[in-house]
């Protein structure tokens, strides 16, 4: 395959799944210790509600939506997605502290949007999850 | 009015040009001269939430918002007028209940003794539809009034399920207040807090900072809002922002709990940390005094 060929092939791919990146990372950036949760939303409940992930480890959340437009906020570490049915949407992050935070659906989905809510735990990168 | 002043457990508020009374009494300063810029007051409803079903947060949601209604007619001064500020009804994903609420509803609050009555959105009753339902029952998802000396701005920051105010109206609340005098007295009201009350719980609007830039060129300013749940007054610059309580259920303050829900129902105190208010407005002084009062007397 010709470099031409791939960058096309990788376009094609890119466009039917609808995948997009919030951040700038890229696979050559991502390390061997990368974690990487894909978080399904859904009215309403995020799967899995809570996540645990080490500090000073990048973090990448892979959120998509079951039914509806739905939004996900962390507040502490100032992020934010639009979560819609067929679209992958990525945050990457390193998360520089350690504790308990929530996140939480900002898009207003219906009578039980407030309780859709999670937790993201973070360890001490000496801490194993 | 000095003395009964006097019995009430009266909060001033430093800086803010606002004194609330945490109190029943209804006896009230100020006439009832229609001059303009004499004192003229005017009742603020919020989060009625019309639909709501929860014994334990609210055994009587059947029946609160009839008690508060009652409650406004019982005032001994008939206000200006009454305004809701947004969550008239719980919010449904069928369209069909939504619409029936919305009539129940307004069915219910006919039922008020005055003359006018002034309706916004919250994100129960517009974020579902984009407020379709509610510009049905209830007219312009935004709009302005004139009251006597003091002009009324309802700014809609619901009907975008992501609680924004959005560019467009942007653009109409800068070409709104172009209009208005330097000095002009402002009341904005609206359904969230504009500011960043508590972004972890979404008590906040996603633009709201560039609404509050807009305002900010004008020296007296008050927004008067709902959503939260319980009372609330802050400032952001010389702007003061005063959250209502509910009619229906109280939520936590902010940030006290780890999980934001409603407070459940104290059989020993019925009705606790519900409410509405007076805002009497002083339009030569642009300041206001809130007063809070309970649905039932004696809570």
């Amino acid at each position: 395959m010709n470099m031409k060929r791939l960058i096309t092939y990788t376009m094609m791919v890119g466009a039917l799944t609808g995948i997009s990146m919030v951040g700038r990372s890229t696979a050559r950036e991502m390390r061997t210790d990368e974690q990487v949760v894909r978080i399904t939303a859904s009215t309403f409940q995020f799967q899995p509600s809570t996540i645990t992930v080490k500090k000073g480890v990048p973090v990448t959340l892979e959120l998509v939506s079951e039914d509806r437009h739905h939004g996900f906020k962390l507040a502490d570490f100032h992020l934010r997605a639009e979560v819609k049915p067929g679209v992958v949407e990525r945050i990457r992050f390193v998360p520089d502290k350690a504790g308990k935070f929530t996140f939480i659906c900002d898009v207003f989905c219906g009578d039980g949007h407030e309780d859709m809510t999670g937790t993201l735990l973070v360890l001490e990168d000496s801490i194993r999850p | 009015m000095n003395n009964l002043l006097n019995r009430r457990d009266l909060l001033k508020l430093a800086g803010m040009g606002v004194a609330v009374f945490v109190s029943g009494t209804t006896v009230r300063a100020g006439g009832s001269s229609q001059k303009e810029n004499e004192s003229f007051y005017f009742v603020q409803l919020s989060d009625t939430h019309w639909g709501f079903s929860g014994p334990n947060i609210n055994p009587d949601s059947q029946g609160t918002l009839k008690k508060a209604v009652a409650a406004v007619n019982a005032l001994d001064e008939r206000p200006d007028f009454v305004v809701f500020t947004g969550d008239l009804t719980q919010t449904s994903d069928d369209s069909r209940i939504r619409r029936d609420r919305m009539a129940e509803f307004r069915d219910i609050v006919s039922q008020l003794n005055v003359k006018t009555v002034r309706f916004m959105p919250g994100e129960h009753d517009a974020s579902l539809d984009r407020g379709e339902a509610y510009q049905e029952f209830f007219g312009d998802l935004h709009y302005t009034f004139d009251h006597r000396g003091v002009h009324f701005i309802s700014l809609d920051n619901v009907s975008d399920p992501s609680g924004s105010v959005g560019d467009k109206q942007l653009l109409w609340l800068q070409s709104d207040l172009k209009q208005m005098k330097k000095d002009a007295r402002i009341v904005v009201l609206t359904h969230r807090p504009l500011f960043d009350l508590y972004p972890e719980w979404d008590w906040a609007t996603r633009d709201g900072s560039a609404v509050i830039d807009v305002l900010l060129q004008h020296p007296n300013v008050t927004v008067l809002y709902g959503h939260i749940h319980q009372e609330h007054h802050h400032m952001t610059g010389h702007i003061s922002h005063h959250a209502a309580k509910s009619v229906m259920w109280a939520l936590p303050q902010p940030g006290s709990l780890p999980r934001k829900a409603p407070i459940s129902w104290d059989p020993a105190e019925p009705y606790r940390d519900l409410g509405f208010r007076n805002v009497e407005a002083k339009v030569a002084e642009a300041q206001y005094e809130i007063e809070e009062f309970p649905i039932v007397r004696g809570q």
